[in-house]
Order: structure tokens, then C-alpha cells, then sequence
């Protein structure tokens, strides 16, 4: 096959090839074309007329916006400089990023405290990164979460070691919106297990609960459920008790959050078969055994590209809190384009952000396909 | 049910799993009972203590704010309640308007995706991967950025004879008020019917005799057909008032604010991108076995598209798009960070002038739990007709 010389692709060279070589499967295989850079074009750009139309318009499409785009963004951008400047010579200005930069990173955190932010930030960076492989997925891991968080924790509040005390109210940027993520998920995961066991139980008391939580929560917008947190969590609370702003939308979040994760682990759930549960019965395990040494096990890795979607959306979602005044990766850009020097270079400003929160998302859409495949492969036999 | 040994009743009551069941139940409402009376009882105490009554009386009080765009008449001095139905006509405007606008450039995109053409598909595939991996309030601060910073009413863009693009939003052409307009509406109407019937007969005849009728071109014809010959024997009456510039705005014309552009595009563009996977998903559950035997039977690929993969792809579609829809719908209370004034934006001024925050959260959510509840129904009778018959 590696052979052929082109006339060799017509019948005739076939059948003569045929004849003459004493390998005849290898011959009668179907020949492929060579695949030229032309041969491939002619294939998937101009292979009929609405095609090469469609191939044309597109390219038209790009012409119209690439090179404008370039030389807005790279050939005529300005990196350093003063806002003035940009707003003479046009082009765009990533000054915006290199003057202020800290500013959107960890929004009001005290300025020659920043080291502590993003300290915290790599910390919970490796931490995800090392969740990643699954060589590590085992009981030590938690372990190092939690001391992860201790020493976030310890970092971002300080008050010893001769760190000064930094309240809540002033921490944001990245690693507001990471502990957001993180923490929402960590703790709505638990809470979502048992709303989806509930869901699945048959005492009908406990399903009627679970299934009314759960649709009510669904059925509302996140930001009505982070207005109620920030308004009506504090008149929950017996008098004089006080919440914290950013526990206030910690707790939306996760209440958020927990009702959609409830429906994915829920499919896992019905996804295993009955027989596992009888057999489980069988053996006389009681029920909170049998969820959690027989289904649960196998319910959650059938559902963890879903779980890894929901992690996406959560993520996304955390940039809501701007709305009731938390200072999140969001807000501190807005807060750094609030400045009537910097506010014409909006859409720099915001690019910057965007692809911060793009290349979070894209990793973990990326991972969640990735290890589908992986767990796809132990699953065959 | 019950494992208990007999002989051994005394014991068997609690090891009886009934009897456990009902246990269980008992204390769980009794603590989610427990929690509710606590929270209700300190809700309530917080409020007396901060001297505001309770109940839904507000809501006939006099608003007093203005709200900057709202399909019906709405004036400061009408009540709370109309200002918030105000708000939610805007919210379903915006709602219907991004589904539909969503839908269009999702299924375009989705097919996209797969075409054979492959600068197309990677295109597709660059706006799918770019928009949804990138926060909806982020996108939506982009939008609006870039509609506030249009040139000024007097530099105002014109793109087309009689629109005008400017930072004051979108200024169109309407045409004058006419009698004959409602007639129109009834005979676009009485054209739709018709056509529905003919619809019908079509595919009566088409399972009775096998012959097939062009339904879809005739319908087509007669929707848009009778209100055409109405419009022609009137005379065509075509005045249009036209937006044009006076002082330092436009007058006349129909108007699209900044605020409902940004926040439309914003909302269409985020959702297009997953319904386009949506679609793509769709089509990609239908074996190619399909696409082959339509072919073999002599279908042509635009009637095996319509009358073998489209039908069976629906089937996968419907629910995943179903939940988009009401994704959208919920995710335009996001209107309330770039001031439109939605359900939830009317909702937040409400609370902070009256101090009712129980009450208006109280309307938002049962507002929205009606909305998914009517949309999940439509879309679950949609469904149903469309779904896999089985013996």
C-alpha cells in the first residue's frame, strides 16, 4: 500500500497488481488517495458549490475581522505609558493591565499585603492541579485540602506571625472568587448526596422534602437567592447575632448549588442496577452502609463529568456576588475601569478578566472529557 | 417487610424497617418543622424590633419611582403592584425575544459545527468554546459597554435609511396607526389556520394514499399570502414615522433602550452557545445507519434531514433545551446589574424603599416558580408529541 504509484489507484492497476503479487489482501484493500495540503482542501473547503460559497464568506468573515483585530490588539497596543497616551495613538491599551493589575487581582486587600492573596491563590491552584490526577485520589488528599484551607485560611485573615488582621469585607479579586468555587462545591457536594438519596428514598415524608427543595431551588434565579441571602439571612438569626457578608453568599451559593448537583448524582443513582442494591440487602448491610460502600461508589463515577460541568457553572456563577457587593475577580475589574482615566478601555479590561475565568472553565471542560475517556477505558472489558 | 423473628414481637417494633420508616419521617419534619418556626419566629421578632409591619398592604401603596422603559402605561404615582408587573412584562419581553433569537443562532451554529466544510465547523466551534466558558454578568458588562459608548444621538450611526444606532439605543421606523392594522393581525391569523388545516389534511391523505403535498410551502403561502391581498386592497398604506432628530434625541419611531439591546444580545449569544451543543448532540445521536438507509431508499438530503433525522433528533433535543430555555429565562434577572428594569431590578427597588424584603422575595420566586413550572409544562406537551412511540 505504501508502495503504489498513482495509476495504481484505477481498477485496471488493481486488478493487475492482483495478478502479479502474491499479497492480494494488502492489494485489495481500498486505496487512499495521497492527502496533498490540495487534495484536502478540494476535500473539506471547495467540495461543491454551496461549499465553496460557505468557504468563502467565512473567509471574507475573517479577513474583515482578523487583521483589525491584530492591529488593534498586538501591532498598535500600548503596554506602558499613561492613559493619555493610549487614547491619542488609539490601538489598545493593555496599560489598563500592567498599571492595574493588582487591583483587579485582589480587589481592596491591603496593597503591601498582596503577597498573602496570592500566596493562597497558588495554594488552592496546586491543590486542584494535584485533584486532577488520579493517582492522588485517595484518603490523604482531603487531608491536604483541609490543611489547604487552614492555610488559606491563616494567610488571608492573618492576625499572627506579624500579619495584620484583614477582614472579610476587604478581601477579593482571584482568590474571592476561587474560594467561592471551591468552598460552594465542597460543601454543597455532601448536602446534594443527601437530597439526592432523599429523592430516591421511599419514605414518602422524606422524598416529598427533598423533591420540593430541590425543584424549588431550580426553579429560581441565582440572583434572587443571593438577594435573599444578603437580606433575609441576617433577619433569620436571633437578635444581635451578625453574618458575615461573604458567608451570607457562601451559604446562596451553596444552597444554589446543591439542588443542581442533587440532580446529577441522582442519575448516577438510577443508573446503577437494582441487583446491586438487592444483593447489598442480601448481605444484610444496613442502608447508610449500602450507599456507601456498594451505590454511592459507583453512582459518583458515573457522574463525575456532570459533577465537573456543575463545578464550570459554579465557577461562572460566583461572578454574580458582584451584584450584592463582594468584590470578586468581576468587581475588581469594574472597580479598576471606575476611574474616568481608565474607563474608555472597558473592553481591555474585561478581555483580561474574561480570559482568566476562559482558561479556568476551558482546563476544566477539557479535564471533565479527558477523564470520561479515562474511566470509559476501566469499564471495558 | 418486617425482619423480626417471630416469637420475638416485643423486640421485632424496632427492627420492623415500617416502623423505622415511620421513625425516621417523624423526626425529619419534625426538625425541618423546628427550623422553619425558628427562622419564622426570629424573622418575625427582627422585623417588630426594626418596627416594620408585615403583609402584602405595600404593594397598593404609591411607588413613586420611575421606570425607564415598560410595555404598558406606567406612571410614579400607580402602585407598587403595577410597577412590578411592569417589571415582569419586561422580564417575559426580554425572556421570549432571547429564546427565540437563542434558538435561531444556536441551531445555525450547531449545524454549523458539523459541517463537512471545516473552516466553518472550526469557526463554530470558536464561538462555542469562547462564549460559554466566559461568566454571562462579564459578557453582559462587555454588551453594555460597547452600546453606552456608541457615538452620541447626533453622530449616530445609520446603518440603513431610518435606523439609527446610537448611545440613546436603537431607533426604528414604525408604521402609522392604520385601522386596517388589526385586521391584519386577524387575517396573518386566519392564514395560520388555514394553513394548519391544510396541514393536517396533507398528512391525512399523505397516510391514507401515500401521496404527498407540498403543506409546508402552501402554509406558507396562505399565513403570509391573506394579509398581503388585504394590505394591497387597501391601497398599501405605507406612512411610517420615522425616528429623526430633534434638540438632543431622536423623536418618533420605535425605540430599543441600551439597557434592553446589551442585555438581549448578551443573553442570546451566552444561551446560542448551548443550545448549538445541544443541537450538535442531537444530531449526532442519530445513527448514521439512518442517514444511510433514507439515502439508499432514494430520499433526497434535505428530505432525509426533515423527515428521518430531524424527527428522531428532536427526541434527544427537547429536554436539555427545555432546561436551556429556562436557564435564560432566569439568568435575564441579571438585567439588574446593567439597570433594566426586570421583575428582579423593580423587586430590589421595592424592598429598598418599603423595607418588605420577605414579601418581595416572596413575589420574585413565586413569579419564577410559575414561569418554569408553565414552561416545563409547554415544553413537556411538545415533548410528548414528538416522543418515541412504543408498543
Amino acid at each position: 500500500m505504501i508502495g503504489f504509484e498513482p495509476h495504481d489507484h484505477s481498477p485496471t492497476g488493481i486488478a493487475a497488481a492482483d495478478v502479479e503479487e502474491p499479497s492480494a489482501a494488502v492489494a485489495a484493500q481500498p486505496p487512499k488517495p495521497p492527502l496533498k495540503l490540495l487534495g484536502w482542501a478540494r476535500e473539506n473547503l471547495f467540495g461543491s458549490v454551496p461549499n465553496t460559497i460557505l468557504t468563502l464568506l467565512a473567509l471574507w468573515l475573517l479577513w474583515e475581522v482578523v487583521p483589525p483585530l491584530l492591529s488593534w490588539g498586538l501591532f498598535h497596543a500600548h503596554v506602558t505609558g499613561a492613559a493619555a497616551q493610549c487614547r491619542e495613538e488609539g490601538g489598545a491599551c493593555w496599560t489598563l493591565v500592567t498599571e492595574r493589575h493588582r487591583l483587579m487581582l485582589f480587589g481592596v486587600y491591603p496593597y503591601d499585603q498582596h503577597w498573602r492573596p496570592l500566596l493562597a491563590t497558588f495554594i488552592v491552584i496546586a491543590l486542584l492541579a494535584t485533584s486532577t490526577l488520579r493517582r492522588f485520589w485517595r484518603p490523604a488528599l482531603l487531608w491536604a485540602w483541609g490543611g489547604g484551607f487552614v492555610a488559606i485560611a491563616g494567610l488571608m485573615w492573618g492576625g499572627f506571625l506579624g500579619m495584620p488582621y484583614v477582614e472579610t469585607a476587604l478581601w477579593g479579586g482571584l482568590p474571592l472568587t476561587l474560594a467561592l468555587a471551591v468552598l460552594g462545591i465542597a460543601l454543597s457536594f455532601p448536602f446534594s448526596i443527601i437530597l439526592a438519596l432523599g429523592r430516591r428514598s421511599n419514605l414518602p415524608a422524606i422524598r416529598a422534602l427533598s423533591v420540593g427543595y430541590i425543584e424549588l431551588v431550580r426553579g429560581l434565579p441565582l440572583v434572587s437567592v443571593l438577594f435573599m441571602a444578603s437580606v433575609m439571612f441576617p433577619l433569620f438569626l436571633p437578635e444581635g447575632v451578625t453574618i458575615d457578608k461573604l458567608l451570607r453568599a457562601l451559604v446562596g451559593i451553596m444552597l444554589f448549588t446543591a439542588a443542581y448537583l442533587a440532580e446529577a448524582v441522582r442519575g448516577g443513582l438510577q443508573a446503577i442496577p437494582r441487583g446491586q442494591e438487592e444483593a447489598a440487602d442480601a448481605l444484610g448491610l444496613s442502608y447508610w452502609r449500602k450507599m456507601r460502600l456498594i451505590v454511592l461508589p459507583q453512582a459518583l463515577r458515573l457522574v463525575i463529568p456532570p459533577i465537573v460541568n456543575q463545578f464550570i457553572s459554579c465557577f461562572k456563577d460566583t461572578s454574580l456576588v458582584t451584584i450584592v457587593g463582594l468584590y470578586d475577580l468581576l468587581a475588581a475589574t469594574k472597580a479598576a475601569l471606575a476611574d474616568p482615566e481608565w474607563r474608555p478601555f472597558f473592553v481591555e479590561g474585561y478581555v483580561s478578566a474574561a480570559l482568566v475565568y476562559w482558561s479556568f472553565c476551558f482546563f476544566m471542560s477539557r479535564y471533565s472529557q479527558w477523564l470520561e475517556r479515562q474511566l470509559a477505558t476501566g469499564q471495558r472489558r | 417487610m418486617a425482619i423480626g423473628h417471630p416469637g420475638n414481637a416485643k423486640r421485632s417494633l424496632f427492627y420492623s424497617a415500617r416502623f423505622r420508616g415511620i421513625l425516621y419521617q417523624v423526626v425529619v419534619v419534625a426538625l425541618v418543622v423546628a427550623l422553619g418556626w425558628y427562622l419564622v419566629h426570629n424573622t418575625l421578632t427582627n422585623l417588630a424590633a426594626r418596627g416594620i409591619a408585615t403583609g402584602f398592604d405595600f404593594l397598593g401603596r404609591e411607588a413613586g419611582f420611575d421606570i425607564g422603559e415598560s410595555p404598558i402605561a406606567y406612571t410614579p404615582a400607580d402602585s407598587y403592584a403595577h410597577a412590578l408587573v411592569v417589571g415582569l412584562l419586561n422580564t417575559l419581553v426580554v425572556a421570549a425575544l432571547g429564546i427565540a433569537l437563542a434558538t435561531l443562532i444556536g441551531v445555525v451554529v450547531g449545524i454549523a459545527r458539523l459541517s463537512g466544510n471545516w473552516l466553518v465547523a472550526r469557526l463554530a466551534t470558536l464561538y462555542v468554546e469562547g462564549v460559554r466558558n466566559v461568566p454571562l454578568l462579564l459578557q453582559l458588562f462587555v454588551w453594555y459597554g460597547i452600546v453606552t459608548s456608541l457615538p452620541g444621538p447626533r453622530q449616530a450611526l445609520n446603518p440603513l435609511p431610518g435606523i439609527f444606532l446610537s448611545n440613546r439605543g436603537l431607533k426604528v421606523p414604525l408604521p402609522e396607526a392604520h385601522p386596517i392594522h388589526p385586521w391584519l393581525l386577524l387575517a396573518l391569523l386566519g392564514g395560520f389556520g388555514l394553513a394548519w388545516g391544510v396541514r393536517r389534511w396533507a398528512i391525512a391523505r399523505h397516510d391514507r394514499t401515500g401521496r404527498p403535498f407540498p403543506w409546508m410551502l402552501t402554509g406558507l403561502g396562505l399565513t403570509l399570502g391573506l394579509p398581503l391581498v388585504l394590505f394591497l386592497a387597501v391601497g398599501a398604506p405605507l406612512a411610517m414615522d420615522v425616528p429623526t432628530l430633534r434638540g438632543f434625541n431622536f423623536a418618533g419611531g420605535g425605540t430599543l433602550s441600551p439597557e434592553f439591546a446589551a442585555l438581549l444580545a448578551g443573553l442570546s449569544v451566552y444561551t446560542a452557545a448551548f443550545i448549538a451543543e445541544i443541537v450538535r448532540s442531537g444530531i449526532l445521536a442519530v445513527p448514521a445507519g439512518q442517514t444511510e438507509a433514507a439515502l439508499s431508499l432514494g430520499l433526497s438530503r434535505a428530505k432525509t434531514l426533515r423527515l428521518v433525522i430531524m424527527p428522531q433528533a428532536l427526541r434527544v433535543i427537547i429536554p436539555p433545551l427545555t432546561s436551556q430555555y429556562l436557564n435564560l429565562t432566569k439568568n435575564s434577572s441579571l438585567a439588574v446589574a446593567i439597570g433594566y428594569p426586570d421583575l428582579v431590578s423593580v423587586a430590589n427597588t421595592t424592598i429598598n424603599q418599603t423595607g418588605h424584603a420577605v414579601e418581595g422575595i416572596g413575589v420574585v420566586m413565586a413569579v419564577f416558580l410559575v414561569i418554569s413550572l408553565a414552561l416545563s409544562l409547554l415544553m413537556n406537551w411538545y415533548n410528548a408529541k414528538v416522543a418515541l412511540v412504543t408498543r
